[in-house]
Order: C-alpha cells, then structure tokens, then sequence
C-alpha cells in the first residue's frame, strides 16, 4: 500500500481536527474527484475533506489522496449508502461536528457550502434543493413527477416542505452524525430518501436551501426511466413501511 | 414397490451422504446438516410406508394424495427459503460493516505508518 501514500505529512486523522467534515462517496471518479476536492479546499477555510473510495477500479483514491484528501478506500462496492455511513462514522469517531455530503462527479458547487452551513443554526439536515430556485438543471417529466410525489409523501412525514428529496447535496449538524453513523441506508439511489425518513424518525430537524446544480462533468447519469421509477417506487414502499418498523432500528453494528 | 418408491428412496440417501461429507469437510453448518437430514429421512419415511401420507391426506383434507405431498413439500420449501434469505440480509449487513470497518482501520494504519516515516511498511 505504500507506494499509494502521498509524500507530504499533513493528512494525519489522530490530530485535532477543524469541525467541518465534507465526505465525498467515490466510484470511478477519478476524472472528477481532484477538481472537486481543490474546489471544496477553496470554497471553506479549515476544511477537511474525505473522499470514500466505493471499491472503484480505476486512481480515484490516489486521484483524491494528491489532491490532499483523506481517502477511505473500501475493499468493494457498496454503493452510495454504504460509503456515506463509513464516512458519517469517520465524522463521529474522529469528533466532527458537521458533515457536507457533496457528490463527486462535479454536479454540486462547493460555493454552495456554506450557505448550507449557515442553515445548520435551525436544522440538523439541510438538503440543497435544485427546485427552490429556477435552475437551468434538466429533469424529465416522468423524473419530476416522480420526485414531486416522493417529496411531498416526505414533506408530510417530515412536516416540513421539501422539494427535492433525492438531492445528495447536504449539511449534516451534530445531533444527526451519530444517528447517520449507525444507519445510513445502503439501497442504491434510495439512500438520499430513506435517510430523510430516519432522520424524521429521529427527530431531527430538516430544512432547504437553493442551491444550484450542474450537469455533471463528467460521466453519465445513474438513472434511466424504468430504474427511477423503480427507484421511487420502492421509495414510497420504503416511507410506508417505515411506519411499521421498529425505531431506532434493530441493526447491528453500535458506534463505538 | 414401484420404482418411484426406489428413486425417493435413492435420492434421500444420495442427500444424505452428501450433507454428511459436507459436514465431515466442515463445508456445512450443522444446524443446515440436520434440517436436510431430516427432510431425507421424511422421503424415506413416505416411500416405505406410503399409507402415511394417504392419512396426512385425510388429516389436511386433501382429497388428492398427491396433493398433499406437493403441499407439504412446497410449504417446507418456502419455509426454508424465507430462512435462508432472512439469513442473506444479516450476512449482507456483516459484510458492509466488516468492509467498512476495513476502510476505516486501513486510513488509520496508513497515516500511522507515515507519521512514523516508515519506508516499507510490512505487507
């Protein structure tokens, strides 16, 4: 592994850390991931970045690790959900008091930060919303259709109103990190809802800001028609049945 | 004796055999072991004596013997099935903490390594 280790000393995790954690779950990244890492560098002073590798097979983690990340590299994919949570409890362990969820495929401005930090004086989560705002950004018919009624089923749970629920752009306040770091929903593209029914389930406060989004720079879209329908199909499912179970969670695997 | 009779009868004994090398190869949990063994000795039981499942017939008032052979058969199955994928999700969930706890304890060994500027780390 050592041929991997970045020749500078600075990227220690035992010593003091600043308070805002960003986590960026990686697959495959490695066109993207550098810029974004410099850009949240540059955006938030004192910052400290953590780029979860997701089992990809291509230099994302040394990519990131240059670019002066931490880099949790998991030994396969795990999917979103799963290397959120590796990261919320890196957060926990290590004494973070925030987190910022930002994607690493450029969709998301790091500009964006801190407004969303501001948020977090009222809120536990702040979502980044694309619809709070007129954006250029492009949703098919049947996709927004699709998130309007996700978002409103979540808002009335939530008894908050949300716009964009599957938005992966967060803000995540102390009271919600040791939450997320024992569950956070593995399920590939529900993660971004189910963790907003856990975090109501655990009332914590959840609040929206606008933020704007882009195309992505690179790579393609995870979803197509007949998997976000799929996808938020199993989400409604997901709301109602959460309803029913037991909270918290019976689930293995207690934060030390 | 017929010889449907013969093969059910040379299946559970081929599923046993099986079961008992896998468990003698430590392939096969024990508890897995004796369920399938179970099952064996239940095929045999009906084959010799098949006046047993005319009666479970009777008992589950089925009119059809057969019926209440494929009844039984397939509400074993899906028991099994319902165990066994309930087995999956706690394994599943294992695996994703174990990988993550990897990760996390592969940062902490690198960063100790660097911070203690060793050259070639062992492994």
């Amino acid at each position: 592994m050592s041929e991997n280790l970045p020749d500078k000393g600075t990227d220690n995790p035992t010593r003091p850390y600043q308070r805002v954690l960003v986590v960026t779950p990686a697959y495959n990244e490695e066109a993207s991931v550098g810029e974004i890492v410099r850009q949240v560098q540059a955006a938030i002073p004192h910052v400290e970045v953590v780029v979860v590798d997701d089992g990809s097979t291509d230099a994302t983690a040394a990519v990131a690790r240059d670019a002066g990340a931490y880099v949790l590299s998991l030994p396969f994919n795990l999917g979103v959900g799963g290397a959120m949570r590796v990261g919320y409890r890196f957060a926990y362990r290590k004494g973070f008091d925030v987190v910022v969820q930002i994607d690493a495929d450029g969709q998301h401005d790091p500009a964006d930060v801190p407004a969303l930090l501001a948020a977090l004086d009222d809120a536990d989560v702040v979502v980044g919303s694309r619809f709070l705002q007129t954006t250029s950004y492009p949703v098919g018919k049947i996709r927004r259709f699709a998130m309007r009624v996700l978002a409103w089923r979540l808002s009335a749970i939530a008894g908050t109103p949300l716009t964009d629920v599957t938005s992966g752009f967060r803000a995540v306040g102390p009271r919600a990190i040791p939450v997320f770091a024992r569950m956070y929903p593995v399920e590939y593209l529900g993660d971004t809802v189910e963790a907003l029914v856990i975090a109501t389930k655990s009332r914590l406060r959840i609040s929206e800001i606008p933020v704007t989004m882009h195309q992505r720079v690179v790579g393609e879209a995870s979803q197509t028609t007949l998997k976000g329908t799929f996808f938020a199909v199993r989400a409604l499912g997901m709301i109602s049945l959460a309803r029913f179970q037991q909270w918290p969670a019976h689930q293995q695997g207690e934060v030390e | 004796m017929t010889i449907a009779h013969g093969v059910a009868i040379a299946t559970a004994v081929g599923i046993s055999v099986v079961v008992l090398e896998l468990v003698r190869r430590r392939q096969l949990r024990d508890k897995y072991a004796a369920l399938f063994l179970l099952l064996a000795g239940g095929m045999v039981l009906f084959a010799i004596a098949p006046s047993l499942l005319t009666g479970l017939a009777s008992i589950l008032s089925i009119v059809s013997v057969p019926d209440a052979l494929f009844f039984v058969g397939l509400l074993t199955l899906l028991t099994i099935a319902v165990h066994l994928t309930w087995e999956v999700s706690r394994l599943e969930n294992e695996t994703r903490l174990l990988s993550e706890e990897l990760a996390l304890l592969r940062l902490e060994v690198e960063s100790t390594y660097r911070e203690a500027d060793v050259q070639d780390p062992p492994g």
